[in-house]
C-alpha cells in the first residue's frame, strides 16, 4: 500500500509544482492546494500504514494506527486551512487593485526597490 | 595564548599611540571657537611632545634594548595593544614624528585658515599619525592590521580632502580600493601565521619560526603578508594608486605618500625578514619586485610631466630600491658573506633619506604650485632667480635623489650598488645564472634615477623664464613654509658628514631588528660608512660612468623622450585596472539582471529544481535509495479504488477550462484524502478534512465569484514543457524520498508511549484528542493562534480597503 500512496503523493506534488509554477495567481492557489494534500498524505504514509483499529482506546484491541502522525496532520489540515483562506482573500484584493491575475505583469521593478 | 607567557599587563607608553586621536577630539572645537588663530598651531604640539619623548628612548634601543608595553583589549583571544619599541620601530615612530611636525608646520602656511576645512584636515591626520604609530610599534598582528585599516581610511580621507574635485575622489577610491585589498590579504597572511605559531604576538612567532619550515601554510602566509605589504608600499604593479593619489593637498602627499605610509610596507617586509627569510620564495619575490619596481618607477618618472607626479614615480621607483635591498638583507640567513647584513643597513640607510630628501622635494613641489597657480613642468621654467631659496632646496634634494655627492643619497647609492654587486657572485637557488641582471638593472634605473632629478630641478629653475604666462606672479614663499623644507635639506646635507652617527643611533638598532640572530649588540653591525673608497672600487665607477651617461641623456632628451609614445595608451596598468573595475561592475550588473527577472516563476523554477537535483543526487550518491518490499503493508481494493479517483480528480483540476470546474476537481481530490483517512483508520482526521474542505471549496467558490477566469495568459508551449519537466522531477522526488524513508526506519516509534498511558495518564480514550490537547497542547495553542491572525489579516485586506475607498470619495 506504501508503494501506491507513495506514487500518489509523487503525482500530487507534480501536479501542484505545475500549477504554482503557472502564470496565473488562480492556478498557483489551486496549486497550494494540492500541494497541502501531497504533504499530509506523505505524513500519514510515513507513519506507518499498519494498524488495523483506529486510534481510540476499545477493550481487547492492541493493533492501533499510529496516532502522532495524525495528531500532526490535523495541525497542519487547520493551519493550511488558514493560509489558503488568507490567500483567496489575498488574490482576490489583488486583482481588485491591479485588474489583473497575471503572474507576469506583477513582476516587481529596478525602480521600486 | 598570550596568557600562557604569564605577561602582565604593563600599561605606559602604549597609550601614547591613541594621543593624535585624543587631540583630534578637540580640533572641532578649537576650529569653532579659536577662528583667529590657525588650527594648526595647536597641532603641531602633538608631533613635537611625541617625537621628543620617543627620542629618549635611542639610548635604549643603542644598547640593543627594547621597552615594552601593553594593554589588554580581548584577552580571551589573544588580542591585544602592544607597543614594542626596538630598533626598527623607533626609526619608523621618530620618522612619523618628525617629519609629522615638520608636515603641520608646513601645512599651517600652505593650507588657508579661512578657506580650508581645516577642522577636517587636522582631525584626518591625526588619526593618520594615531594609525602610523599603532602599525610600527604593535608587536600584536591582529592590532597591527587594526592600525593598518585606519592607515587606509585616513589616506583615503585626505587624498579626498577637496571632494569636490572628480580627481580627487577617484584616486582616494583607487588608493582604497588597492591598499584596502592588500590589507585584506595581509589579514590572511597574519591568522595563518598565528594558527602556525599558537601567537598573534610577533615576537612569539619570530621565536617559534624555525618551525614553520615546511609547514603547509608557510609560503601561503608569506605570499599574503607581501600582498599587503606590496599594495601599500606602491610596489608593481599595485604602485598605479600612487601617482593617482597626488591629487591630495601637497602636505598629504609629503607626508603619507613618500615619507611614512608608503612605507609601512617596507616596514612590514622588515619585520617578517626574521620569519620569512629563510624561503627562497621571500628573497626571490621581495628583490624582484623591489628591482622591477626601481626600474619601471624611473623609467616612467622621466615621461611625467606633472612635478608631483614625477616626484610619485620617483617616491615608487626609491620604495622598489629599499625593497630589493631588504631582500637582498634576507639573503643573510643563508650566507656567511658580510655582504648580505650590509643589504640590511644600506635599506635602513636608504630609508631615512629618502624621507629627508623627498619630503623636502615635495614641499617645494608644493611651493611652486602655491606660488606659481601650476605643477605643469612645461609651463615652468627661470624660477631660479624668483625663488632663490626653494631652487637651493630643491636643488639639493634633487642631487640626493640623482646620487651624487656631497649630499646623502651618494651614500645609500654607493651601497645599494654594492649590494647589488654582491648578488651577482651569490649562488643560492640558481641565483648564479641570473645574478648579473641585479647590477645591470639597478645600474639602468639609477641612470634614469639621474635623469628624472635633473629634468625635476633645471626644467624648473633654470632655462627659459615664462613668468609672464603664468596663472600668478610667482614670489618666493613665506618664512614659515620655508622652514620645514630648509630643515630637511640641511638633514640631507648633515647626514652626509655624520652618516656614522646616525648609523649608530638609528641605523645599526633597526639592523639588529631586522637580522636578530645574527648579532647580540647593535655595535657589532660592522659597517662603516665611507663616502670615498678608492679608485678599485667598481660602484665608484658605476657612479661615474652614469654620471656621464645621465648628463648625455639629460642633455638630448627632448630626441629620446617620444620612444615614450611607442607605448599604446590601452597597454597601461591604469587601463587594466579601470577596466577591471568597470568589468567587475558590469559584469555583476549583467549576472543580477540575468538570474533576477522579478518574475515568481523564475524563482519557484531555481527552488524547485534544485531541491530535486540535490536532493535525488544525495540519494544515488550516498546509495541511500533502497526499497524495501517486507515492509509494505498489503493493498486494499479500497485503496487502490480511492488513488484511482485521487489522480483522476488531480488529472481534471489540471486541464479544467473553467474555474467551476477546476474547484470541484480540487473538492474532489479533498474528499479523496478524507476517504483516504477512512481507510487508514483516522476517523478524526477524516471529519476534519470533510469539513475543512466542504468550507474550502465554498471559500473558493465564492472568491472566485470576484476572481476573473481561468487563462493561460498566452503560456508559450516551451514554457509548460519547462514547468512539466521540473514539475515531473519535484513528482519523482518525493515519490523516491518516501519509499526510502519508509523503508529505513532506524528507531521504532514514540507512539507506544501514548497507546500506554492514554488512559492512565492523561484519563482519555481517543489518542489522537489526548495528543492536541494534552501530550503537545502547545502545537494547538499556536495553531489557533495561527487561526485567529489569519482571520485578522482577511478582516484586515478587505477593511483597509474600504477605509482608503472612503477616503478617496471625500477627497472627490
Amino acid at each position: 500500500m506504501e508503494l501506491l500512496m507513495a506514487i500518489v503523493i509523487g503525482i500530487l506534488f507534480m501536479a501542484a509544482v505545475y500549477l504554482i509554477l503557472s502564470r496565473s495567481l488562480l492556478k498557483i492557489i489551486l496549486g497550494t492546494g494540492l500541494l497541502s494534500h501531497g504533504a499530509h498524505l506523505l505524513i500519514l504514509t510515513m507513519g506507518g500504514l499498519g494498524g488495523t483499529s483506529p486510534p481510540v482506546l476499545a477493550d481487547g484491541v492492541t493493533d492501533y494506527a499510529d496516532p502522532l502522525p495524525q495528531a500532526l496532520i490535523l495541525t497542519a489540515i487547520v493551519i493550511s486551512f488558514g493560509v489558503t483562506a488568507f490567500i483567496l482573500v489575498l488574490a482576490y484584493r489583488t486583482y481588485a487593485e491591479h485588474k489583473t491575475d497575471d503572474m507576469n505583469l506583477m513582476r516587481g521593478d529596478d525602480e521600486h526597490d | 595564548m598570550l596568557h600562557s607567557l604569564g605577561r602582565r599587563i604593563l600599561l605606559g607608553f602604549v597609550l601614547l599611540i591613541f594621543l593624535p586621536i585624543v587631540a583630534a577630539l578637540f580640533i572641532p572645537l578649537l576650529f569653532k571657537y579659536l577662528k583667529g588663530i590657525h588650527t594648526g598651531w595647536f597641532v603641531l604640539f602633538v608631533p613635537i611632545a611625541l617625537f621628543i619623548y620617543y627620542a629618549g628612548f635611542i639610548t635604549t634601543t643603542m644598547d640593543g634594548g627594547h621597552k615594552v608595553s601593553e594593554l589588554q583589549w580581548i584577552p580571551s583571544l589573544g588580542i591585544s595593544f602592544v607597543s614594542y619599541i626596538d630598533g626598527l620601530s623607533l626609526l619608523f615612530t621618530l620618522l612619523i614624528t618628525g617629519i609629522g611636525a615638520l608636515v603641520v608646520l608646513y601645512s599651517i602656511f600652505y593650507l588657508d585658515k579661512d578657506r580650508e576645512k581645516l577642522n577636517n584636515f587636522y582631525i584626518y591626520l591625526l588619526i593618520f599619525m594615531s594609525a602610523m604609530l599603532g602599525v610600527v610599534q604593535s608587536d600584536n598582528v591582529i592590532s597591527l592590521y587594526l592600525f593598518w585599516e585606519l592607515t587606509s581610511i585616513s589616506s583615503f580621507l585626505l587624498i579626498g580632502y577637496w571632494n569636490t574635485r572628480d580627481r580627487s575622489r577617484f584616486g582616494a577610491l583607487k588608493s582604497m580600493m588597492i591598499t584596502v585589498f592588500g590589507g585584506l590579504m595581509m589579514l590572511g597572511g597574519f591568522v595563518l601565521l598565528g594558527i602556525m605559531g599558537d601567537s598573534f604576538s610577533i615576537r612569539e612567532l619570530i621565536a617559534n619560526s624555525s618551525s614553520f619550515i615546511g609547514h603547509e601554510f608557510f609560503t601561503l602566509a608569506l605570499i599574503l603578508v607581501l600582498l599587503g605589504a606590496f599594495t601599500k608600499s606602491a610596489q608593481f604593479p599595485f604602485y598605479i594608486w600612487l601617482p593617482d593619489a597626488m591629487e591630495a593637498p601637497t602636505p598629504v602627499s609629503a607626508y603619507l605618500h613618500s615619507a611614512t605610509m608608503v612605507k609601512a610596507g617596507l616596514y612590514l617586509v622588515a619585520r617578517f625578514t626574521p620569519i620569512f627569510a629563510v624561503s627562497e620564495v621571500w628573497i626571490w619575490l621581495v628583490t624582484g619586485i623591489g628591482l622591477l619596481t626601481l626600474f619601471w618607477g624611473s623609467l616612467f618618472a622621466v615621461k611625467q610631466t606633472d612635478l608631483k607626479a614625477i616626484l610619485a614615480f620617483s617616491t615608487v621607483s626609491q620604495l622598489g630600491l629599499i625593497m630589493s635591498l631588504l631582500g637582498a638583507s634576507a639573503v643573510a640567513y643563508h650566507s656567511d658573506d658580510a655582504i648580505f647584513k650590509f643589504a640590511a643597513f644600506a635599506a635602513i640607510f636608504h630609508l631615512i633619506n629618502h624621507a629627508t630628501f623627498k619630503g623636502s622635494l615635495f614641499m617645494i613641489a608644493g611651493i611652486i604650485d602655491h606660488e606659481t597657480g601650476t605643477r605643469d613642468i612645461r609651463k615652468l621654467g627661470g624660477l631660479m632667480s624668483i625663488m632663490p631659496v626653494s631652487f637651493t632646496v630643491a636643488f639639493i634634494g634633487s642631487m640626493s635623489m640623482a646620487g651624487l655627492p656631497p649630499f646623502n643619497g651618494f651614500l645609500s647609492k654607493e651601497m645599494f650598488f654594492q649590494s647589488m654587486l654582491a648578488l651577482r657572485n651569490f649562488e643560492l637557488f640558481n641565483f648564479a645564472t641570473w645574478g648579473i641582471l641585479f647590477p645591470v638593472i639597478a645600474w639602468v634605473a639609477s641612470v634614469f634615477t639621474f635623469i628624472y632629478s635633473f629634468y625635476f630641478v633645471f626644467k624648473t629653475f633654470t632655462g627659459r623664464n615664462k613668468v609672464d604666462k603664468l596663472p600668478k606672479k610667482p614670489h618666493e614663499a613665506p618664512v614659515g613654509m620655508l622652514v620645514a623644507p630648509v630643515i630637511l635639506a640641511t638633514l640631507v646635507v648633515g647626514i652626509f658628514f655624520i652618516p656614522n652617527l646616525v648609523g649608530k643611533w638609528l641605523v645599526k638598532p633597526a639592523v639588529m631588528a631586522i637580522q636578530p640572530g645574527l648579532y647580540s649588540h647593535p655595535s657589532e653591525v660592522d659597517v662603516h660608512v665611507a663616502a670615498w673608497h678608492d679608485f678599485a672600487s667598481p660602484e665608484l665607477w658605476m657612479t661615474i660612468a652614469l654620471v656621464g651617461l645621465g648628463v648625455v641623456l639629460y642633455l638630448t632628451m627632448t630626441k629620446w623622450r617620444k620612444l615614450y609614445d611607442i607605448q599604446p595608451h590601452y597597454l597601461s596598468l591604469n587601463v587594466l585596472y579601470d577596466s577591471m573595475m568597470m568589468l567587475s561592475e558590469n559584469g555583476m550588473n549583467r549576472l543580477s539582471r540575468f538570474y533576477m527577472t522579478g518574475l515568481i516563476r523564475t524563482y519557484l523554477m531555481y527552488m524547485f529544481a534544485f531541491i530535486a537535483s540535490i536532493t535525488t543526487a544525495t540519494l544515488f550518491l550516498k546509495n541511500a535509495f533502497i526499497v524495501d518490499m517486507d515492509s509494505f503493508t498489503a493493498v486494499s481494493v479500497y485503496g487502490i479504488m480511492t488513488a484511482i479517483i485521487l489522480v483522476a480528480a488531480v488529472v481534471m483540476v489540471i486541464l479544467a477550462k473553467t474555474r467551476l470546474a477546476a474547484i470541484i476537481a480540487l473538492g474532489a481530490v479533498g474528499y479523496s484524502v478524507s476517504l483516504f483517512f477512512v481507510i487508514f483508520k483516522a476517523p478524526d482526521l477524516a471529519l476534519t478534512q470533510l469539513v475543512i474542505e466542504t468550507v474550502s471549496v465554498a471559500l473558493f467558490l465564492l472568491a472566485f465569484q470576484r476572481l476573473p477566469a481561468l487563462k493561460t495568459h498566452g503560456e508559450t508551449k516551451r514554457n509548460r514543457l519547462g514547468n512539466a519537466i521540473i514539475a515531473a522531477a519535484v513528482g519523482i522526488t518525493v515519490t523516491l524520498v518516501a519509499l526510502s524513508a519508509h523503508s529505513q526506519k532506524m528507531i521504532p516509534s514514540i507512539s507506544q508511549y501514548y497507546k500506554d498511558t492514554v488512559a492512565t495518564e492523561a484519563g482519555g480514550g481517543n489518542i489522537v484528542n489526548v495528543i492536541l490537547v494534552d501530550y503537545r497542547g502547545f502545537d494547538t495553542l499556536f495553531e489557533i493562534a495561527v487561526l485567529a491572525v489569519a482571520g485578522i489579516g482577511v478582516l484586515a485586506m478587505i477593511r483597509l480597503q474600504l477605509a482608503r475607498k472612503e477616503a478617496k470619495d471625500e477627497n472627490k
